[in-house]
């Protein structure tokens, strides 16, 4: 059997901010002052969590990776077959050594990048490699918005694990890459961004028996939420469509072009403006009959404040909150595990009104209540 | 964990051919005699009766095999199947998996029962109308309710009845087009989701609160003038039962919605809380299962819906009534929903119901309903001692007649899911256990139900095969993730064969078309 090709990229500077209290560990200066205040790297101990799981297929694997703290310590302590590439200066790492290896991978093929790191890390990742090639992250940043993360550093290596040793369960999905501007975030602003999506794998809850019949796949409820608001869309109202898959699944309905990272505008099934700004939303809007079709952007759960803060408080106020349709899968929805759906408009007092119970489409004539906190 | 010892054991293995590969053209299991001459000269040829658009141009592609061969190919193919009477079926959960008593095949098999004809006028069917009229009078002291139908072919057939049941009553005071949303919670079976939509409502369901049982906050903030009603199970598929459910009953009835219990689940409250006390509108039964018809592809079902005096005149036709000297079939009932099932139901299961309840008695469906709790929190203690086994939901609390169990502790420290432990617990010749209903909400779930009919000595067994799994998975776990290795056939390594429409075969045209193409080419 041909061996498969991992490779393993560690972010050595990843969650050093948490533990002594800042936020996040972009930019020398802050990591500089975490290593004063005793930050000890987080990320080498996750990424051996998750690399203690791919033993059982050691055999079967090759470790592509980067030098010294960069995923060669690691792989090789657990003794996989390791090739390392690249070259780094030791405790002066960078997000471009980040990019670099990526990029190199993908360059080589390999089947899957597993990288340990927070949301920086993870676009890097995007930046080098798009959703050319499958990866997926070991949570081990501060502050984790984006979707590409396994829920833990041994979930992480147990999905690899499946993954690479050609188990057809395991499909690919579409993830969001996301990043706050730490900047912003020292000073208590919150500014996440959506950069784009990648594609990770995951586990599908697999075949049901015949009693409950077989789930529908990602694409069919996607498809069957569009239904949902194509057929329910009033004459001369404006639909203000948020960023993410799952809207997206609506312009595709409409055949028409569609903004995957921004905020597109539809009347009477027409284009009305793409990818919008807060300010042409305000202006399009302008006492005009609304409505907001927002879905989950993110792992945490947000449905305002990350990845479409072109909605802004000033938009929602002037659409009015009760013309808000949420939309998400099932799937995703359920795999906030019970946690609220989050709101962060920047104005408390629109934070409260959005707060309490949802009705969520989740299908053609579907919905889950579901609940909003901020 | 007691010392369990876990059984040697290995399923039968045929690699058995499929009928349609057996035999030889021309070989017969059957010759029937020629009939008479003189027979032949009265009627002519038997084809001649058959209308000459209606007869076939060619023979019917039919296997062509000697008796004995055919006997030995069921044979074989009963000896690979794992069934009710040789394995330990507790872990079917949400599905009551019972033992129904062997009298009982032999009244339904009787020609009492298996010579009736459906057409036969009412005066030949006394004995079964009689039977089906007491069988609704024992459901309604079970229930409370005022009426039943045993029209419903199954479980989800009685629910789609409800469907409809609310939508001709909302029709029927001209609130329909206003009423168009039913609320359901997402543990409940997703009938009560699915047969409201095939019924045209919208459907809105609720989770669960910190306490697993459906948030009551969240049924508060849905319920509207557009509430036709709610359906849904207690307990739930968790087996947490919600002793609070009359308020949620009152909330829907004060938004002028029905309330509907699905009560799949009511082998732990027979005898113990009764659907009409809590303020329901209307309840069902699933005849099979609860009320001891065999349940899953070994027969018909039975489903027996119920309801309160003020629904009744939307039920089915016909309903089996009583004029005080003879037992008659009533259709004529103006309001009613119409027919739902040709003739009158699957009078099989009606007849096992009534002969289980015959034999049992009142207090004997109550000991029914104890020994199932009590064997579940038995079963309950045993399994969490497990390592990497959690019960998630109401921490403390404890469950009815089934638990929501899960593996995602394994599953994190082993690589070694619900899937994996399923099939390995085949191996020690009990069957593989329930998951969940879909969505998966609890992650890597399993669902065993220890029935009333279950010994203590089958809970102990079947606890020490997921003990034995857990701790190979902990040991070994690539060892658990190939399983099984003991029976008909191995792991499926590609399960998309069971996903995809494209690759099912359900005739034998269609697996020459899709799998014997290449090889005759």
């Amino acid at each position: 059997m041909m061996k498969k090709n991992l490779g393993l990229i560690v972010n050595p500077i990843a969650g050093m901010g948490g533990k002594v209290g800042l936020k996040g560990s972009d930019g020398k200066e802050i990591l500089q002052k975490a290593i004063s205040l005793g930050a000890v790297p987080q990320s080498p101990a996750r990424a051996i969590l998750a690399l203690e799981k791919l033993k059982p297929i050691r055999d079967r694997i090759q470790i592509i990776t980067y030098p010294g703290q960069m995923g060669e310590n690691e792989a090789k302590s657990l003794g996989f077959h390791t090739q390392v590439i690249g070259s780094i200066v030791e405790g002066q790492t960078t997000p471009e050594d980040t990019e670099n290896a990526a990029k190199e991978m993908l360059k080589r093929k390999v089947d899957l990048i597993l990288f340990a790191g927070g949301d920086g890390t993870a676009r890097n990742l995007y930046n080098a490699v798009g959703d050319q090639i499958p990866v997926l992250g070991i949570p081990a940043g501060v502050k984790i918005h984006s979707g590409v993360y396994a829920n833990t550093p041994a979930n992480a290596g147990n999905l690899a694990a499946k993954f690479l040793s050609e188990d057809r369960k395991i499909r690919l999905k579409e993830a969001e890459v996301m990043d706050i501007d730490e900047e912003a975030f020292r000073q208590d602003r919150v500014s996440a961004r959506l950069y784009g999506y990648m594609k990770i794998p995951f586990e599908r809850n697999l075949v049901q028996s015949a009693k409950a019949g077989s789930a529908p796949g990602e694409a069919a409820s996607v498809e069957s939420i569009a239904s949902h608001v194509v057929q329910n869309m009033e004459k001369d109202c404006l639909y203000i469509i948020g960023p993410g898959t799952t809207t997206r699944g609506i312009m595709e309905m409409l055949g028409l072009p569609n903004t995957l990272l921004g905020v597109d505008v539809v009347c009477n099934k027409q284009l009305v403006a793409s990818d919008a700004n807060e300010e042409m939303l305000l202006k399009i809007v302008d006492g005009r009959k609304a409505k907001i079709v927002v879905t989950i952007i993110g792992g945490q759960g947000y449905i305002f404040g990350r990845g479409n803060q072109q909605i802004s408080h000033k938009v929602l106020r002037s659409v009015g909150i009760e013309n808000i349709l949420v939309i998400s899968t099932e799937s995703k929805l359920l795999g906030l595990k019970g946690s609220p759906l989050l709101v962060d408009t920047g104005d408390l007092e629109m934070d409260k009104k959005l707060a309490g119970y949802k009705k969520v489409i989740t299908g053609l004539n579907k919905y889950i209540a579901y609940k909003v906190a901020y | 964990m007691k010392d369990i010892k876990l059984k040697r054991y290995h399923g039968a293995s045929w690699a058995e051919p499929l009928i349609m590969e057996l035999g030889r053209k021309g070989e017969r299991g059957i010759i029937p005699p020629k009939a008479d001459q003189e027979v032949r000269d009265t009627v002519g040829e038997a084809s001649s009766l058959i209308p000459s658009n209606m007869q076939r141009k060619e023979d019917a592609n039919l296997p062509e095999v000697s008796q004995y061969h055919v006997l030995q190919h069921y044979l074989r193919l009963s000896q690979e199947t794992m069934g009710m009477e040789t394995g330990i079926d507790i872990g079917e959960g949400t599905c009551t998996m019972k033992y129904s008593p062997k009298m009982h095949e032999q009244l339904v098999r009787s020609d009492k029962m298996a010579a009736l004809h459906p057409l036969q006028p009412e005066e030949h069917l006394q004995g079964i109308l009689e039977i089906t009229y007491q069988l609704e009078q024992f459901l309604k002291e079970i229930s409370g309710m005022h009426r039943f139908s045993f029209q419903p072919g199954g479980g989800s057939h009685a629910v789609y009845t409800n469907a409809c049941v609310m939508r001709k009553y909302h029709e029927s005071r001209g609130e329909l087009e206003q009423r168009d949303e039913v609320i359901t919670t997402i543990f409940s079976h997703p009938c009560d989701a699915a047969t409201p939509a095939t019924a045209g409502f919208k459907v809105i369901t609720v989770m669960p609160d910190a306490n697993g049982y459906p948030d009551l906050d969240a049924l508060k903030a849905v319920v509207s003038e557009r509430t036709a009603g709610i359906m849904f199970t207690n307990p739930e598929d968790t087996g947490i039962y919600n002793p609070r459910v009359a308020e949620y009953v009152k909330v829907v009835h004060d938004a002028g919605g029905l309330c509907f219990y699905d009560q799949a689940n009511a082998n732990g409250i027979l005898g113990i809380a009764r659907a009409f006390d809590a303020g329901f509108d209307a309840c069902h039964f699933n005849l099979h299962k609860t009320f001891s018809s065999p349940h899953g592809c070994e027969g018909p079902a039975g489903g027996a819906y119920g309801v309160r005096e003020e629904l009744a005149p939307f039920l089915p036709v016909p309903l089996v009534d009583f004029d005080g000297e003879k037992y008659f079939l009533d259709y004529d009932r103006p309001l009613s929903i119409g027919k739902i099932r040709s003739f009158l139901g699957n009078l099989e299961c009606v007849m096992r119901a009534y002969a289980w309840i015959m034999s049992l008695g009142a207090d004997g469906l109550r000991t029914v309903a104890e020994t199932s709790v009590l064997n579940n929190n038995y079963l309950d203690k045993l399994l969490m001692e497990i390592k990497g086994v959690s019960r998630p939901y109401a921490e403390g609390k404890r469950r009815l007649e089934q638990v929501r169990y899960s593996l995602e502790q394994l599953k994190e420290e082993t690589g070694v899911g619900t899937e994996d432990v399923r099939n390995r617990i085949i191996d020690f010749g009990i069957q593989g256990y329930w998951m969940s209903h879909h969505p998966w909400i609890v992650a890597e779930p399993f669902t065993p139900e220890p029935c009333e009919t279950y010994s203590k000595a089958d809970c102990d067994y079947w606890a020490a095969a997921i003990h034995q799994a857990v701790k190979e998975a902990y040991e070994n776990p690539e060892f658990v993730m190939n399983a099984p290795y003991n029976q008909a056939i191995g792991k499926i390594k590609d399960p998309s064969v069971a996903e995809d429409p494209n690759k099912w075969a359900m005739t034998w045209r269609a697996y020459q078309k899709k799998y014997r193409k290449k090889e005759r080419e």
